[in-house]
């Protein structure tokens, strides 16, 4: 129940810091007022202004229920604090790593925190449908509409109305390999997906396994299969394909997305490409993910594809930046100007029909508030708003401040981690289950077509 | 196969044969304790321990070690750091301090309650005749059966109604009502095994259920009750799902375990965190065996014949 | 809430508690004689039948009734859930390895626990030898992921790579190759069963330790005055003594074992052929989000667990003929 939780981002402790002094000097002691990211606002009355709009609510308390967990819960409450200074508000923050399985069952029995913070489509829509949910109000729905694009409001929707404004996104589509590796052979970025199956041949042929992965994660299992192939249904097929794919609009076992499931297989099936440092194909299956990537360092492998957030697993000591030890490349189209990207986000789903509920909803969706996360550094860095500053990012790890380029960059095309909008029934589950067979042997028809047959009608 | 339970116990108690032949006894526990039984019971404490041996050491070894070598290799190459242990005890969000605190605030009525209402119940079930006993039994031991996971949503929705969501009385109830088949089945049958004439003389003697109950049983039930206290506590000690489902994460509600769970970060990746928050979670249950130790003693029953 | 706070609420809830059992005690000391005997048993029964029927019973009771609803919980849809259970072939191999569970962890675990709590038994270092055995027992689930993740781990056998896992380390000092535990069908299950037997035997063995502490003394001198050898002590003095307790944890340990699911969800996921009743219903309930089929799956539950209560009434009856 937790797994999924484990998918986002690391931590920046310096960023942290940073955030808390900006915090104290939103408190008053205007002393500090240049440190670090420095402060938004000049004027000596705390910088509060920004937070008129949302009215007194001394007395007031929200509470906020949510996955996030150390340390990016402390990162998460930073951002709070001026929310909770200037307004008057109380913010009470539950952290909880089995979120995902407790929101349902206390949404069910009633006992409900104000805000929830809901890592999938999926969830949010099976949320919505208890009733008890509460839509967004015009104040939160303005503020989206001028900070995010159409198909970001659109995962926050359910049947066309707008509940849950968006929190942080995080970026799917990267690769990781060793700059020191690429500098020392010769190697370049690939920027097509041929070049990077010509790379990898290249690799392979000097004796070495060019890919490592790893696909165990309790009951989770199967899970990155499931990124892999959305990630090559969005550069074979196209994002209208996509989208179709994933609302069933297409079935599972068409021609599109077995083309797709094929293609990654091309790398993930082949046993002279995987699995570097830890034996054959079926490896993948017994590797937990958060290992997966390890002997890169190693140098027993050089590409492991996983998302930005994979950044917290690297052992401490190891330099993640465009020439350290570690980096990510952009997981290319199948041409060099597409720019599609899988990614992942969270949502801010309220169930409390008050005036400091909906403000603090509409607070973090506001550009206030991710310029504070930004500034925070740390897990809560990426943010899908287009109106952040990116120079508020300067305390962002490199990988983060890629994510964010590619995020709120208006030529990318961003499309939902498509297992977290699917029904659970197959996005968590079938979906997993399959992919993991799928790795130790069953054949893509199968796969596919057993995935297919556990759609709920 | 069913006979024999009756004659097995009774018939021997009365054949005590009188002949006192000293060395006889010596020679029998001579046997008892040979070498070969000696070897077996260390076999099988190596089995059962070299695994969590292996966290142990694991828990005291640098992050990049763990994931590159065997545990092993630390008598080889030994290289040994507290920083897992400092790690894990820094974390939390309201500090472990308040976790621990709320822990045994939890602990201490979740594990008195249940012993003391299934004692009661077990005696009735054991030692008195009623209509419907075997039945009811019968239904209560089988509701062990019941996943705690059904209970949730239909248990939340009656203490929201109640107004007790948010608070320990939550948790010491849920963990009671769980706690109680085990319990139960447990003690009624350690009390089925007291003699029956111990019962009919005290009852003889004029005394009533509750004093037979006090006077008589609970003295011979000890170490029962001590090896169920101690199952109880570390199902409470240990317990996630219940805290949390009833009373939450909250720092002010959260026991040990939910900050232990949380843990390994919203990343994941953290067997060395992991490795030693489970020794941390571990130290108090080990106490508690430890010292429940010395109610687990012989003789009681033997002694309450002879008086 | 403060500490003090929490601690006076906790002793308000005891003491509540206290005078609650104080009123029953004193209302039941008033009944003596076999007459009163009913309303004894009532007062002692009241609390605990009260506090499971809300508890247990009802969730239990709706669980079935849900078990023929569909996936959201709003149409009837008779024994579909049913059907779904027994006619996809995947289950099959899930009811099966429920069974190979059932039939192996309770045997083995109460074996090794009755061996060993014979062994220690008024050794020298007694308290200590128990507790290397209850250690398991001690340890959470999420430990005990762990610390097998460390048993069972593979990697290849190839230069530059170390083996982390235990036994993979130990067959190649045998000179074997290493073996992916876990993902090899039909042993994998056997390995995870392991796990569970490695917890369970602490249970089997304090219990079991307990009831041989309640044999009388003069029963175990008795037969030693006779000339008893150990086996002989084990085979016609220790085990028909202990045999109520040996009943309860062999059944204790079986319906564990019926309803555990954590082993099996954090090590394999129920991938690779491993998955148990209890685990496709957490799956389907916590998961896929099908309260109906989930339901459905733990009434299967109830229902295989009727063997071992039956099993419990005969024992219940012979005990009463005495």
């Amino acid at each position: 129940m937790t797994a999924r939780n484990h998918r986002r981002r690391g931590l920046s402790l310096a960023g942290m810091a940073a955030l808390a002094l900006f915090a104290s000097a939103c408190g008053g002691s205007s002393a500090d007022n240049d440190t670090a990211g420095g402060d938004p606002s000049k004027a000596p009355v705390a910088g509060c202004e920004e937070y008129t709009q949302y009215g007194d609510l001394s007395g007031k308390t929200v509470t906020v229920y949510t996955g996030i967990v150390t340390p990016e819960d402390a990162q998460l409450k930073a951002t709070w604090a001026p929310f909770e200074k200037c307004t008057g508000a109380t913010i009470k923050g539950e952290f909880d790593k089995t979120f995902e399985a407790q929101i349902l069952v206390r949404a069910k029995a009633g006992n409900l925190p104000d805000i929830a913070i809901v890592p999938q489509p999926g969830l949010l829509q099976t949320l919505v449908k208890t009733g008890k949910a509460v839509a967004a109000d015009q104040a939160t729905t303005d503020m989206v509409d001028k900070n995010f694009s159409a198909s970001w409001k659109g995962y926050g929707s359910v049947d066309g109305k707008f509940y849950a404004p968006p929190q942080n996104a995080s970026m799917k589509s990267l690769v990781w390999y060793s700059p020191k590796e690429f500098t020392e052979k010769g190697y370049k970025v690939p920027t097509t997906l041929d070049e990077l199956m010509t790379l990898t041949e290249t690799i392979a042929k000097t004796g070495k396994k060019p890919w490592c992965a790893g696909i165990a994660s309790g009951e989770a299992t199967g899970w990155p299969v499931t990124d892999w192939m959305e990630d090559f249904m969005l550069r074979t097929a196209g994002p209208e394909a996509y989208d179709k794919w994933v609302n069933h609009e297409i079935p599972f076992n068409g021609p599109e997305s077995t083309a797709a499931l094929e293609e990654a297989g091309k790398y993930l099936k082949n046993s002279k490409f995987v699995n570097g440092g830890y034996g054959d194909v079926k490896s993948i299956a017994s590797t937990t993910f958060q290992d997966g990537g390890l002997p890169i360092l190693k140098g027993n492998c050089s590409f492991h594809r996983q998302a930005s957030f994979y950044a917290a697993n690297w052992p401490k000591g190891t330099t993640v930046a465009p020439d350290g030890d570690i980096f990510a490349f952009y997981l290319p189209g199948k041409a060099a100007t597409d720019k599609p990207v899988l990614g992942g986000g969270e949502f801010m789903l309220g169930f409390r029909d008050a005036p400091e509920v909906h403000a603090f909803q509409a607070y973090v969706a506001s550009a206030t508030w991710a310029n504070l996360a930004e500034q925070g550094g740390g897990g809560r860095c990426a943010t899908p708003n287009k109106n952040a500053d990116p120079a508020k990012a300067a305390g962002c790890s490199d990988i983060d401040k890629l994510a964010i380029s590619v995020l709120q960059d208006p030529n990318a095309v961003f499309r939902f981690d498509g297992s977290d909008a699917m029904p659970s029934a197959v996005g968590a589950n079938s979906f997993w289950k399959q992919a993991t067979n799928w790795i130790t042997g069953q054949s893509t028809k199968d796969t596919v077509d057993k995935i297919e047959a556990s759609w709920p009608k | 196969m069913s006979s024999t339970t009756g004659d097995a116990v009774l018939p021997t108690t009365s054949t005590p044969s009188i002949a006192v032949i000293e060395t006889a006894g010596k020679k029998a526990r001579k046997r008892l304790t040979s070498p070969w039984a000696s070897l077996i019971a260390v076999v099988l404490a190596v089995l059962w321990t070299a695994p969590t041996f292996g966290l142990l050491i694991t828990s005291f070894r640098p992050r990049a070690d763990i994931d590159g070598t065997g545990w092993w290799h630390f008598f080889t190459k030994p290289t040994f750091t507290l920083d897992n242990y400092r790690e894990a005890l820094s974390s939390g969000s309201g500090g472990l301090g308040t976790n621990f605190i709320n822990s045994i605030i939890i602990t201490i009525p979740a594990v008195l309650i249940p012993i003391s209402l299934a004692a009661l119940a077990a005696y009735a079930f054991a030692w008195i005749e009623f209509k419907g006993r075997n039945l009811l039994f019968v239904c209560v031991f089988a509701l062990q059966i019941v996943p705690i996971q059904v209970t949730l949503i239909p248990l939340l929705s009656l203490y929201v109604d109640a107004g007790l969501n948010g608070t320990f009385w939550t948790i010491w109830l849920s963990h009671t009502m769980f706690g109680l088949p085990l319990a139960i089945f447990l003690l009624h049958n350690f009390m089925k095994e007291i003699p029956r004439e111990l019962i009919e003389a005290a009852r003889m003697d004029g005394a009533g259920h509750v004093q037979i109950f006090f006077k008589v049983l609970m003295p011979l039930l000890t170490p029962a009750l001590a090896a169920f206290g101690i199952f109880q506590f570390l199902w409470v000690w240990n317990d996630l799902l219940v805290a949390l489902t009833f009373a939450g994460g909250t720092p002010e509600l959260a026991p040990l375990t939910v900050s232990l769970a949380n843990l390994s970060g919203t990343q994941g990746n953290a067997w060395h965190l992991l490795s030693a928050g489970a020794f941390i979670s571990i130290a108090i249950p080990m106490v508690v065996f430890l010292s429940l130790q010395r109610f687990f003693v012989r003789g009681l029953l033997a002694g309450g014949l002879k008086g | 809430m403060d500490t003090t706070h929490k601690f006076i609420t906790m002793f308000e809830a005891i003491g509540l508690f206290v005078a609650v059992v104080g009123v029953i005690l004193f209302l039941a000391s008033r009944f003596s004689g076999r007459k009163g005997d009913r309303i004894v048993a009532l007062a002692f029964l009241l609390p605990t039948v009260l506090l499971i029927s809300v508890g247990l019973v009802y969730p239990g009771l709706k669980t079935i009734y849900q078990s023929f609803y569909n996936a959201a919980g709003d149409a009837f849809i008779g024994f579909d859930n049913y059907s779904t259970i027994f006619g996809d072939s995947d289950q099959r191999t899930v009811l099966r390895n429920t069974v190979l569970w059932v039939v192996i962890t309770p045997f083995i675990a109460t074996a090794v626990g009755l061996l060993y709590a014979i062994l220690v038994d008024k050794a020298r270092v007694e308290a200590l030898a128990k507790a290397l055995i209850f250690l398991p027992m001690a340890i959470s689930f999420v430990g005990a992921g762990i610390i097998w993740k460390f048993v069972y781990a593979f990697r290849p056998d190839q230069p530059g790579i170390e083996q982390i896992g235990l036994l993979n380390q130990i067959l190649m000092w045998f000179g074997m190759a290493p073996k992916q535990f876990l993902i090899d069908t039909p042993l994998n299950t056997i390995f995870l069963i392991v796990v569970m037997i490695w917890i369970q035997a602490g249970f089997a063995m304090t219990v079991l330790s307990a009831a041989i502490k309640a044999i009388p003394e003069d029963i175990v001198e008795a037969a030693r005055l006779d000339g008893v050898r150990a086996w002989g002590m084990f085979r016609y003095v220790t085990v028909p003594s202990i045999r109520p307790a040996l009943i309860v944890v062999l059944t204790t340990i079986g319906i564990g074992t019926l309803k555990v699911f954590d082993i099996v969800r954090t090590m394999t996921g129920g991938n690779f052929d491993t998955s148990v009743v209890a685990n496709e219903f957490y799956s389907q309930s916590f998961r896929s989000g099908n309260q109906g089929l989930g339901a459905a799956l733990a009434t299967l539950l109830f229902i295989l667990v009727v063997p071992i209560v039956a099993y419990n009434v005969r024992q219940l009856r012979s005990s009463d003929e005495r």
